[in-house]
């Protein structure tokens, strides 16, 4: 790691947002061979994070970044640890699998193109949020895993069940988002840091506050939203409706492993605890038994391997929460195994589904003739997936029982739970990895034979790996698994295990779990018929009750929609102004704010003219007999207002208040045209008397305002500061207009921004022809 | 409205009220005047033409739609805000230049810009709704 570390590292966060750029111009040059150009992207960011494997495999976090916004105090920042390390590694290696596979299973789809850019995007989010140092960028990738998702699972958008998918998915993630700012604001305020590396240097202080478990709930409403953690599981099944890359990708090493990333990340602050202890293995060791209990439901291998997601995922969460040091260690070796030997157990399913035109396990059987190579992955990863020894899922689960059978009423249930749902993840994943392989042939709707090497290389690369990792153990947990562990338990930590079995409690553990799943496996069609019919006898899921909730809410909005926005004009005016004369009126009576009687004006005889005229003016407005004279009369009261604003020494606002009198009589003059009332006015009188006090209320309101503030103590600085520097700094001698332009040019910006819109907007409400014809009058004017 | 008087006085009244729009617009810096006091006389202006001669003889003579004016007008006075970019000030800083022309001194500057940024924005908005409005009255 030289001083190129860091713009190197920069590059790496931006690179696949880049590649994804140039994806759909690459594609439709290169069609689905693109894919090999792509997956450098993903290649090099791999390269370029497997360089620092040594020094944080010696205990070394690589920090860096820079300022973004300096003046909000926001970095650009990225904290590099084992656990960030492993996830990154992860993300890249699949990613550049991923890429690759995408190029054969979508080969010669009109969108490819836009499908590698969805998942290149993807990818630069998800790398983003496990590297990101800075609680704001932590976030921001995360919502950007949460839309880019949204994306890849809607990506056949044609599809209603597709669109319905995607929507669930962000809604659910959505909201767990909102859920993590919040927890991220409370850890922020009580602990003052800004930042990851922060936080983790700040010891017991979480632990201690009295908001501790409200930031846990926070947090753990995103991270189990993300994760699938029971009762918000039912997205991830869902989602399978996206091409199959997607859930290899997607729902085997990344999105769904943000949530786990997470707690683990925060396992050294937020850890240790009562709380922490209860809440995690609980919902963790249900949505274990969960997942699998509905995984034997499916017929389709795709959507039983999503179920088994979530069961990992449960399994995870609730290792993680356990609380010993060996459980950390489980967890690490399992999420590593997992990411795996699932990313290759998904695309062997897209693959089978792609080759032989269905993913329905009854109608697959005896494929291995057709397609040797794919058939050697799925059951490499089926082994490892099982937990059979060689494999690094053997190490994994070899560790999740040293560290749970542990004695204690509590351990022995979470043993029972995890022995449970092993061996029903050990029946599915023989169900997937070996059944469509064996027994006769049976006929699907294409003829099957094998992929070509952009579907099978990613599978079987997977799939190795697993082999390899386990063989060579040693160097695995000294590159990933130890530093990782030691990042989540926040103190050092050497793994040892290895593939070789000893003879004890965890091995009686692993044989108990074999021999349960291989029960599992033979009794498969019977358990998945049960199964069937126990869920159509409680007939109601979170998945039912997510549309129920939606159309819920619809119907209330609906409703408050039609209480608030009735359509009636006159309703609006009296509600709007009603609420403007209390405002104004409340506070000044409440805290005795009332102005004091203003003395009686000097005036010359020509200024009580004008403000006679005025008088006349709004005198006429209420006698008037029509309309068109009552609007006429209220110009006659704006005249005169313009008229004493000018004697009194205001050329630019009695100017400016000319200028808007005449064009409101004459908008207001063509609103009234169009709106084919009659000429007179027949409100029967209460609704007089109503109006009357209305207005009555409003015009005493903003003259005891005016007269308050005008008897309030002027203070100067301003008015002298613009006195003073308009000619000087601005090089004008009227200081109104330099105000305008030169010393507020924001806020003037901002205003003729304003009034374009309302423009647009009176002109849209013009153009749309209603059914009554009502179009709400809108006096424009400034100042 | 359509009286005889009023239709001949309209065309000298309308070019004098845009000439006078102009004019304030241009002085305001130092007198009373500017860019949206400017502006809404502009709209005052067409709006007479309109109420004398109709709504498409208005139409044909801004020949631009008042809402492309608008548009225009709030992109200049941005455009001149992000020119104290260039040299190294805060967005809307403004920058002076007083170049000689035939032996007289003009000062030019971003605010002017600004400002007939600001006059555009009201003549386009205001006019565009007037206009409509007369419009329908019509048909």
């Amino acid at each position: 790691m030289g001083t190129g570390e860091r713009p190197l590292t920069f590059f790496a966060l931006i690179l696949p947002f880049l590649a994804a750029a140039a994806a759909p111009l690459l594609t439709r040059l290169l069609k689905h061979n693109a894919a090999w150009v792509l997956a450098l992207a993903p290649l090099w960011m791999f390269s370029h994070f497997a360089g620092m494997l040594g020094p944080v495999s010696e205990g070394a976090a690589i920090a860096g970044g820079f300022d973004w916004i300096p003046s909000l105090g926001v970095r650009f920042s990225w904290y590099i640890d084992g656990l960030s390390l492993t996830f990154a590694l992860l993300i890249t290696g699949i990613g550049t699998l991923i890429v690759l596979y995408s190029g054969g299973y979508l080969k010669g789809h009109p969108h490819q193109g836009r499908f590698f850019s969805f998942i290149l995007m993807f990818m630069g989010a998800m790398q983003g949020l496990v590297v990101a140092d800075s609680f704001l960028m932590l976030f921001v990738f995360w919502e950007l895993t949460s839309i880019t998702s949204f994306l890849l699972i809607g990506f056949d958008h044609a599809r209603e069940a597709s669109r319905r998918a995607a929507l669930q998915a962000l809604v659910v993630t959505g909201l767990g988002g909102l859920s993590l700012l919040a927890g991220l604001l409370v850890i922020g305020a009580v602990s003052g840091q800004d930042d990851l590396s922060g936080l983790l240097a700040s010891g017991d202080l979480m632990r201690n506050s009295p908001l501790y478990l409200a930031a846990l709930i926070l947090l753990l409403g995103g991270a189990f939203t993300k994760s699938a953690q029971f009762p918000f599981h039912f997205w991830l099944p869902n989602a399978m409706e996206a091409p199959t890359p997607v859930s290899a990708y997607l729902h085997s090493a990344t999105m769904v492993k943000a949530g786990v990333y997470l707690v683990m990340r925060m396992n050294p602050v937020m850890g240790d605890t009562v709380a922490w202890e209860t809440i995690l293995p609980l919902f963790g060791g249900v949505t274990l038994l969960v997942g699998t209990l509905l995984a034997l439901r499916q017929t389709d291998l795709k959507l039983m391997l999503a179920y088994t997601t979530v069961a990992s995922l449960g399994l995870l969460v609730m290792l993680t929460g356990f609380g010993s040091e060996k459980a950390v260690e489980a967890a690490v070796l399992y999420l590593i195994a997992h990411s795996m030997f699932k990313g290759a157990l998904f695309m062997v399913a897209g693959l089978i589904d792609h080759e032989s035109g269905t993913r329905d396990i009854r109608s697959l059987g005896g494929l291995r003739g057709a397609m040797p190579v794919t058939f050697a992955a799925a059951i490499l990863a089926a082994l490892s997936m099982g937990g059979l020894p060689l494999f690094f899922g053997f190490l994994a689960k070899e560790e999740i029982y040293a560290a749970i059978a542990v004695g204690g009423g509590w351990a022995t249930l979470v043993t029972v739970v995890a022995i449970v749902g092993n061996a029903l993840m050990f029946a599915i994943a023989f169900a997937v990895g070996l059944r469509p392989f064996i027994g006769a042939a049976a006929k699907t709707p294409k003829h099957a034979h094998e992929g070509p090497v952009l579907l099978w290389l990613g599978p079987v690369v997977l799939a190795l790996s697993g082999l390899i990792a386990a063989m060579f153990s040693t160097i695995a947990h000294q590159l990933l698994s130890s530093p990782m562990a030691s990042a989540v338990a926040g103190q050092d930590l050497q793994i040892d295990i290895s593939t070789i079995p000893h003879i004890g409690m965890p091995l009686l553990h692993s044989a108990l779990t074999i021999a349960l799943g291989i029960g599992a496996y033979l009794a498969l069609d019977r358990l998945r018929a049960s199964m069937a019919s126990v869920l159509e006898a409680i007939g109601w899921g979170p998945d039912r009750g997510f549309d129920q909730a939606i159309r819920g809410l619809l119907r209330l909005s609906f409703g408050v929609t039609k209480i608030v926005q009735n359509g009636r004009l006159d309703i609006y005016m009296t509600v709007t102004f009603i609420a403007v004369a209390l405002t104004l009126l409340v506070p000044m009576v409440l805290f005795g704010e009332l102005p004091s009687v203003p003395v009686f004006p000097d005036l010359w005889f020509y200024e009580w003219t004008v403000v006679a005229i005025a008088v006349i003016g709004l005198g006429a407005v209420v006698y008037a007999q029509d309309r068109l004279t009552a609007i006429v009369s209220l110009g006659i009261q704006g005249f005169a207002v313009a008229l004493l604003f000018m004697l009194m020494g205001a050329p630019d606002l009695s100017f400016t208040q000319f200028m808007v009198e005449t064009l409101s009589v004459v908008i207001l003059a063509l609103v009234m045209t169009r709106l084919r009332l009659s000429v007179s006015d027949h409100r029967p009188t209460g609704q007089k008397i109503l109006d009357v006090s209305v207005a009555g209320a409003c015009g005493l309101a903003f003259g005891m305002l005016l007269l308050k503030v005008t008897q309030l103590p002027f203070d100067e600085t301003l008015s002298t500061f613009f006195k003073n520097y308009s000619l000087v700094i601005a090089h004008g001698r009227n200081v109104v207009n330099v105000i305008i332009v030169d010393f507020r040019g924001l806020d003037t910006l901002g205003e003729i921004a304003v009034v374009m819109i309302t423009g647009l907007a009176i002109l849209a409400l013009i153009r749309i022809r209603t059914k009554d014809q009502t179009v709400p009058a809108k006096r424009k004017g400034r100042r | 409205m359509r009286t005889l008087i009023f239709r001949t006085a309209a065309p000298y009244l309308t070019s004098l009220m845009l000439l006078f729009s102009v004019f304030v617009l241009l002085r305001g810096h130092n007198e009373p005047g500017g860019g949206f006091i400017g502006g809404l006389i502009a709209a005052s202006a067409f709006a007479i033409y309109g109420i004398a001669f109709g709504v498409p003889e208005v139409r044909r003579s801004m020949y631009f739609h008042p809402m492309a004016i608008s548009g225009f007008g709030l992109f200049l006075a941005a455009l001149s805000g992000l020119l104290s970019y260039v040299f190294h000030v805060p967005f809307l800083t403004g920058i002076w230049t007083s170049p000689s022309l035939f032996g007289i001194t003009v000062d030019l500057s971003t605010v002017m810009f600004f400002d007939i940024g600001v006059y555009l924005v009201v003549v386009g908005s205001i006019t565009s709704i007037a206009l409509a409005l007369e419009e329908r009255e019509d048909g």
